[in-house]
């Protein structure tokens, strides 16, 4: 069993878990993933690692409560433990120092990206971070992310934090008044569709992390498979980053809506 | 145990087996009919997931062993790919000292029970036999092999538990299939510390992830694997190497020699339109979701697609799990479909006739072409092209051709691609220095199996690239023996 010490909830139905994984803990990577198996009858889910203390062994894994299996793990409280915890998964984040780089963050899809900011800001990158939610409560790890960040902006859909309107409306701002060198995006599958739209326009290189539905997360089942440039690829050991101009989202929306 | 020459089981000079061949002549052996498997109704297998083959009584073993003329030279050894002593086992049976019998196969072997009913005896030992030249039907070495595991498991007891000794080498394997298990039994009886390494929440590989409960029990394999244990083989699960720990890390934590069995974890695809539709998925996912996960039962909670019209591709053994196993979830229409024609399916024979029997279809000569959805991106179609058949390939199987213009459209709710694997790049993408082959396989002395690192060895379908449980299980015997022989040579 993998202890829960710590827990804090975000907002209504997006948990912060903190784990005893140690193993995984000294041996992950920004963009790493697990995947995770809660009671003997559990689902293995895949779970990008928000954080890691090496120190204390632990890593953070932030869930969204929205079926059966993340529904269950919301309800663990500290002391509590998940059944399953393996990884490090996936290929880690390329970092490098390009320039300017603008990280998109949509709904719980910030909690991945705060590794990425992390490290981008960390090989000297300019970074914006632009943080997105349909309203004020579920922004996530605004604190956290602007002690990184170079810049912060948050969009909300009714205006209730920041500025209103979408991830794009905010990135196609920054654009405007700046040369940006490499957008980061991960979010919903339908936002990281549309930042792609955005950044093609202005042929900036954008790369985007996917979670599509995994079973084993080793490369073993294939349910993960989406299309980039034509080619089938699979998003557990070729990803989970791919160039979001290269990746067929309509697919991938329609796989993930059909699961 | 381990210091006995292994001819030296049951050899065929001892005065209880001379005695065994007189008792009876040859024609009265050879006058006896080959024993049939007992077997589940087809209509109650496909009403459940109970293991089709039954399994012999005492009587009916006895019988089938004496059918067994005791050949001076044993070409069913000879057709073995870890060359048990058949007729030591068999004449056992005869005579029946079945705990002797279990403990000649044993020798050989660290999984009798498993490969008593996976194996494909009709392509090894049971093809040499002697019966084929009397244009009879061989003796049935398979049935006999599971027989014995069964009956010494139902009333064996288990050895005490054994540790390793202080001071013990310490060995990892990766991988806990047929591979790593039989190099982790044959390590564990030399002596060495040895730990299994798991990348699943489950210990048993392909074993429980692949092979479905109707052909082997999970609880066959559980035994296997309690029995290991015993002997002090320690399981790691959630652990993968290459991942959660590298080889440097092994070696950080003192680990002398790693066996790597990591098998053939990378389902192939055909590359056709419409194959990332919903409702299509390799025959790895479908089986892990039935056999791992327990899809489809009562407190599981992972899904699985339940099709009405199943088509699955392909004609190996995994094909015909998952046609099988789809018509146990429901399938009213269940089809294999196959671009050579049945006489050239990689298949077991009985796993044709099983599938045949639970009223699978076969489309054979008929190869897909594209997959058809609905508005919702969900497999409607599968449109087929019918081949006829060229002259042999490489292979030696005629290679199919199409059929210009013969095209067919089949309405089906769910695909399964079963048309190979590749091997899996996690490991040999994290040791530097190891030499790959183009295919991705790890590259070893098929003699030793070692590979070009320092005390790594490899074995089973990360070296083989997809083939059959009893090779793999040589090949985890010949390794174990290969790296003893080395770390005790320092």
């Amino acid at each position: 069993m993998y202890k829960i010490i710590d827990k804090e909830w975000f907002s209504e139905n997006v948990a912060k878990f903190e784990v005893e994984a140690p193993l995984i803990a000294h041996a992950r990577r920004p963009g790493h993933f697990v995947i995770v198996r809660v009671g003997e009858g559990g689902e293995r889910i895949p779970l990008t690692i928000a954080d890691a203390d090496m120190k204390r062994g632990t890593i953070t894994l932030v869930v969204q409560a929205v079926g059966v299996s993340t529904r269950k793990i919301c309800s663990l409280e500290v002391g509590d433990g998940f059944t399953d915890i393996v990884g490090p998964l996936g290929r880690a984040t390329h970092i490098e120092k390009v320039g300017t780089v603008v990280c998109c963050g949509g709904g719980v899809g910030v909690a991945p990206l705060l590794p990425i900011i992390k490290a981008m800001k960390q090989a000297s990158n300019r970074v914006v971070a632009i943080l997105a939610a349909r309203t004020a409560p579920l922004v996530i790890l605004r604190d956290q992310v602007s002690e990184w960040c170079d810049e912060l902006i948050i969009m909300t859909d009714d205006g209730s934090l920041g500025d209103k309107g979408l991830v794009t409306d905010g990135l196609e701002a920054v654009i405007a008044r700046e040369k940006v060198d490499q957008v980061v995006a991960i979010g919903p599958a339908v936002m990281m569709k549309f930042v792609a739209k955005a950044t093609e326009a202005h042929s900036i290189p954008t790369m985007v992390s996917l979670n599509t539905v995994m079973v084993d997360g080793t490369g073993m089942c294939g349910a993960c498979r989406v299309t980039v440039g034509g080619k089938t690829r699979f998003v557990c050991i070729d990803g989970p980053e791919f160039d979001a101009h290269q990746v067929d989202f309509d697919e991938m929306i329609m796989r993930l809506k059909n699961n | 145990m381990a210091n006995e020459n292994p001819m030296m089981t049951a050899p065929r000079v001892e005065p209880w087996r001379e005695e065994l061949r007189k008792s009876k002549s040859a024609r009265e052996r050879a006058s006896i009919p080959r024993v049939e498997m007992p077997q589940l109704p087809p209509q109650q297998r496909i009403s459940g997931n109970m293991e089709v083959n039954t399994g012999l009584s005492r009587e009916q073993a006895l019988l089938e062993a004496t059918r067994c003329m005791d050949c001076p030279d044993p070409q069913c050894v000879t057709g073995c790919p870890v060359s048990i002593n058949i007729p030591g086992f068999i004449k056992n049976v005869e005579r029946g000292r079945f705990e002797e019998a279990a403990r000649v196969i044993r020798f050989y072997s660290a999984l009798p029970a498993v490969c008593g009913r996976v194996c494909p005896q009709e392509k090894q030992c049971e093809s040499r036999c002697i019966y084929h030249k009397m244009k009879k039907q061989p003796v049935a070495i398979g049935y006999l092999e599971r027989f014995v595991a069964d009956d010494a498991r139902a009333c064996g007891s288990l050895p005490e538990p054994t540790v390793p000794a202080p001071g013990a080498k310490k060995i990892a394997v990766a991988g806990s299939g047929p591979a790593g298990l039989s190099f982790a039994g044959e390590m564990a009886r030399r002596g060495y510390d040895v730990t299994v390494f798991e990348a699943l929440h489950e210990i048993g590989g392909v074993l429980k992830y692949g092979i479905p409960e109707f052909r082997l029990p999970n609880s066959i394999v559980d035994d296997e694997i309690s029995a290991l244990e015993n002997a002090g083989v320690r399981f790691v699960r959630d652990c993968i190497i290459g991942k959660t720990l590298t080889r440097d890390d092994l070696l950080g934590l003192g680990f002398d020699g790693l066996f790597v069995a990591s098998g053939a974890g990378l389902p192939r695809f055909m590359g056709i339109p419409g194959e990332n539709l919903s409702g299509v998925m390799s025959s790895n996912e479908y089986l892990t979701r039935v056999n791992l996960m327990g899809a489809g039962l009562s407190g599981n909670d992972t899904p699985v697609v339940r099709g009405r019209r199943a088509v699955v591709v392909g004609g190996g053994n995994t094909a015909m799990d998952s046609v099988r196993t789809a018509r146990r979830m429901g399938a009213k229409k269940a089809m294999i479909v196959y671009r050579r024609s049945e006489a050239e399916m990689p298949a077991r024979i009985e796993e044709i006739a099983h599938a045949k029997e639970e009223g699978v279809e076969f489309l054979t000569l008929s190869n897909p072409v594209e997959y058809l959805g609905d508005d919702q991106g969900r497999v409607r179609a599968v449109r087929l092209q019918r081949m006829r058949l060229g002259e042999p390939d490489e292979s030696g199987r005629r290679s199919p051709e199409p059929i210009p213009g013969a095209i067919d459209e089949i309405e089906t709710d769910m695909v399964i691609v079963s048309v190979g694997v590749s091997p899996n790049p996690l490991i040999p993408n994290s040791v530097e220095g190891l030499q790959i082959s183009r295919r991705g396989t790890i590259e070893v002395d098929p003699q030793t199996m070692e590979s070009s690192v320092g005390n790594l060895f490899a074995g089973g379908d990360i070296v083989r690239g997809g083939a059959t449980v009893i090779l793999a299980m040589g090949d985890g015997r010949r390794a174990a023996a290969a790296m003893d022989a080395k770390l005790s040579a320092r």
